[in-house]
């Protein structure tokens, strides 16, 4: 890869020889976009810059349109999240159980103003619009650890059981 | 001694998974099976023995509870089936869900799987069509569409190539019933788009589900796998010299891509944008060929109608909502849950009697019915039976059929600005009135909330603007959570109510 557009450059990037598996594995799946960035975003946590020009030139789609994809959906990072990321849910249900008061402790403990990384990157915050476990609400998903009846006591143990 | 285990995504998320190791510590080689929801939350995780006599419920269980339920000095709830919630409902396309273990496809026929889809194959494409129209199922992801009608369209299309695309991408809040057939019946999904491939003439399906339900996506993953190496999917479809095979795929975090031409657009590796109407996804969906799109239950229940015959689920049901419905009690609710019953059980009785009324003790205010683009009802409505006519006539929607409860604490004028917040964070963008109208809703809530009353005028216009120039029901129908909360409880807009009359 010559040159990266500036924007991209303070991002991070991974060995393109690390990424091209992981395109090539869904090439021959009908619309095969997605599951090509899950198993990137699965892979590195982040779908990398550089990945864009890859998935492009795979399946004869401008750079514009890759990083259109990208962007549309909420679930694809451009950047690593912190260690752990923490998703409380923010939808009706859990809301009619409290869910606005404990995302507002439980960022306030974090000492982060809104949705976000913690300073030291041990913990990424983010709302989530339903998790299906809204007849124990509020729910939490913690790095995939689903959580019903979430309290302030109960997701600090989690967090500090996730260490 | 059998021994059985929820391991749905709701059970595990109360603590299943400690339970499931101190069970197998006390146990040794007697095996626990995992099994599906029961669907009774607050009871979960649940735990089911069955000693000879039926299973015996107890729940919710704490790992430290094992000992003690095992030495007989916890007394059981009484069998699983007879608890009232249970024992109220007609479980159709909920049959085995909770009862079987999922992955277990002998289990699955002992249980009357797979008799559905060999009836079908004995039957024409036509006469398939004629037991969906005389089953009277309607679409359950939302919309009520009737599916036979949409299955015919796809019949009758000329393509070499069609598609069964199911709608797994469930992202109204309160509702959770297709993660649970996923999660606790999925050869009855596999079944349904079986069966709707046959008759369409379509060769591949693939299921859209959400990232949020990693569980799902593995029990589903797993169970076509089984299906395909037992020759249920494949070349050879049970013997039968006919094809259908499927897959999984995965949505990234859009609430818009559950409505049908974004979900395809998704599905193509797209952004997820709304697709104007026509052409119909039944004429040119996945690729620009002709495509069922139907939600997870309308296609579960397909497997019952073909085994028990189009009568039978007919015979349930009010008006033109005929069959049953499973709906999903959720939020603050005492006995929140999955209750499939026939059409016609009064809002009230949901809510109150099965639900049991909030979980904080506290009177209900209001529900609201149908996920985020559905209204809110106050308790004056409560005497609406549950049906697509019924409820339209009450301004309102089933939806796909969740009920969030909220007590008398619940902020009104709060809820209806997260409509609009929520509109705004996930609209596609195609539309003006959507995109734009949705943030001018937030500003104009603000602005009611600071006293300013003459924005009220304002937002009612708004919404007409919504509804009427948005292509798709997001933009179009958030005006619905919006207006029925001005309606029913104006003074938290700072509005003077009405006397009644
Ligand atoms: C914003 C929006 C979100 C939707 N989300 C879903 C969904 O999550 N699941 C679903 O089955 N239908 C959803 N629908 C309805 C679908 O567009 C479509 O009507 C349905 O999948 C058809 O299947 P059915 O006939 O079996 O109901 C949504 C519609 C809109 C406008
Ligand atoms: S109403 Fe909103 S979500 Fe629907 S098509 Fe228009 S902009 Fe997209
Ligand atoms: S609304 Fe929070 S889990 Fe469904």
């Amino acid at each position: 890869m010559t040159s990266q557009p500036s924007i991209a450059r303070d991002l991070p990037q991974v060995a393109e020889a690390e990424i091209r598996p992981l395109i090539d594995r869904h090439l021959s799946a009908e619309g095969p976009l997605l599951p090509m960035l899950h198993e990137i975003q699965a892979a590195f946590g982040f779908v990398p810059a550089n990945a864009v020009p890859l998935l492009a030139e795979a399946l004869n789609l401008t750079r514009a349109e890759v990083t259109g994809v990208i962007s549309f959906y909420h679930d694809f990072r451009k950047a690593p999240a912190g260690r752990h990321v923490l998703k409380i849910c923010r939808a009706e249900a859990c809301q009619s159980m409290g869910a606005e008061a404990l995302t507002a402790r439980m960022l306030s403990l974090l000492g982060l103003e809104d949705h976000g990384t913690t300073a030291d990157s041990r913990v990424t915050v983010e709302a989530v619009y339903c998790l299906g476990l809204c007849a124990c609400a509020p729910a939490a998903m913690l790095d995939g650890q689903l959580i019903g009846r979430a309290s302030v006591e109960g997701l600090e143990k989690a967090l500090e059981g996730a260490a | 001694m059998k021994v059985y285990l929820s391991q749905d995504a709701a059970a595990k998320a109360l603590g299943s998974e400690a339970v499931a190791a101190a069970l197998n510590e006390a146990l040794g080689d007697t095996p626990v099976t995992r099994v599906g929801s029961r669907g009774m939350v607050w009871l979960e995780p649940l735990l089911e023995i069955d000693r000879g006599q039926g299973r015996e419920a107890w729940g919710p269980v704490a790992p430290g509870d094992i000992p003690a339920i095992l030495a007989g000095d916890i007394p059981s709830l009484g069998l699983t089936e007879e608890i009232p919630f249970l024992a109220k409902q007609t479980r159709l396309t909920f049959q085995r869900c909770g009862v079987i273990d999922p992955l277990d496809l002998a289990q699955y026929e002992a249980h009357g799987g797979l008799a559905g889809l060999r009836r079908a194959l004995g039957l024409s494409g036509e006469q398939m069509i004629d037991e969906m129209k005389a089953s009277g199922l309607r679409g359950r992801g939302g919309a009520g569409f009737p599916t036979g009608i949409k299955w015919d369209t796809v019949r009758m299309a000329h393509a070499d190539q069609k598609y069964i695309v199911c709608n797994a991408d469930e992202g109204d809040s309160g509702t959770f019933a297709d993660r649970m057939i996923m999660e606790g019946d999925p050869f009855c999904l596999i079944e349904g788009m079986a069966i709707a491939g046959l008759c369409t003439g379509a060769t591949q399906g693939y299921v859209y589900t959400r990232s949020e339900y990693p569980d799902a996506v593995a029990v589903m993953r797993r169970a076509i796998e089984l299906a395909r190496e037992a020759g249920v999917l494949g070349g050879d479809v049970l013997g039968s010299g006919r094809a259908f095979d499927m897959e999984v795929r995965v949505g990234a975090g859009a609430y818009v891509c559950g409505e049908e031409t974004s979900l395809l657009n998704s599905l193509e590796g797209k952004r997820g944008v709304v697709r104007a109407k026509p052409p119909l996804p039944a004429l040119e969906g996945f690729l620009s060929r002709p495509t069922v799109v139907n939600n997870v239950i309308s296609l579960a229940t397909v497997p019952v109608i073909f085994e028990k015959g189009a009568a039978h689920y007919a015979d349930f049901g009010l008006g033109r909502s005929r069959g049953t419905i499973p709906v999903q009690i959720a939020g603050n609710v005492k006995h929140g849950g999955l209750f499939e019953t026939a059409f016609g059980m009064s809002l009230g009785e949901l809510v109150e009697e099965i639900g049991g009324g909030t979980a904080s003790g506290r009177p209900v205010k209001a529900v609201q019915i149908g996920g985020p683009l559905g209204a809110y009802f106050g308790r004056e409505k409560f005497d609406t039976p549950f049906g697509y006519e019924e409820f339209d006539g009450q301004g309102g929607l089933i939806g796909h059929a969740g009920v969030v409860v909220f007590d008398d604490s619940a902020d009104m004028l709060g809820m209806a600005r997260f409509a609009m917040e929520f509109c705004a964070v996930e609209s596609c963008g195609k539309c003006t009135p959507c995109r734009i109208g949705a943030v001018r809703g937030v500003e104009t809530l603000d602005r009611i909330k600071a006293g300013d009353g003459a924005a009220v005028e304002v937002l009612t216009d708004l919404c007409e603007v919504m509804k009427d120039g948005s292509l798709c029901a997001l933009g179009g129908f958030t005006p619905y959570p919006v207006l029925s909360a001005l309606e029913a409880f104006p003074e938290e807009f700072g509005q003077v109510k009405e006397a009644a009359e």
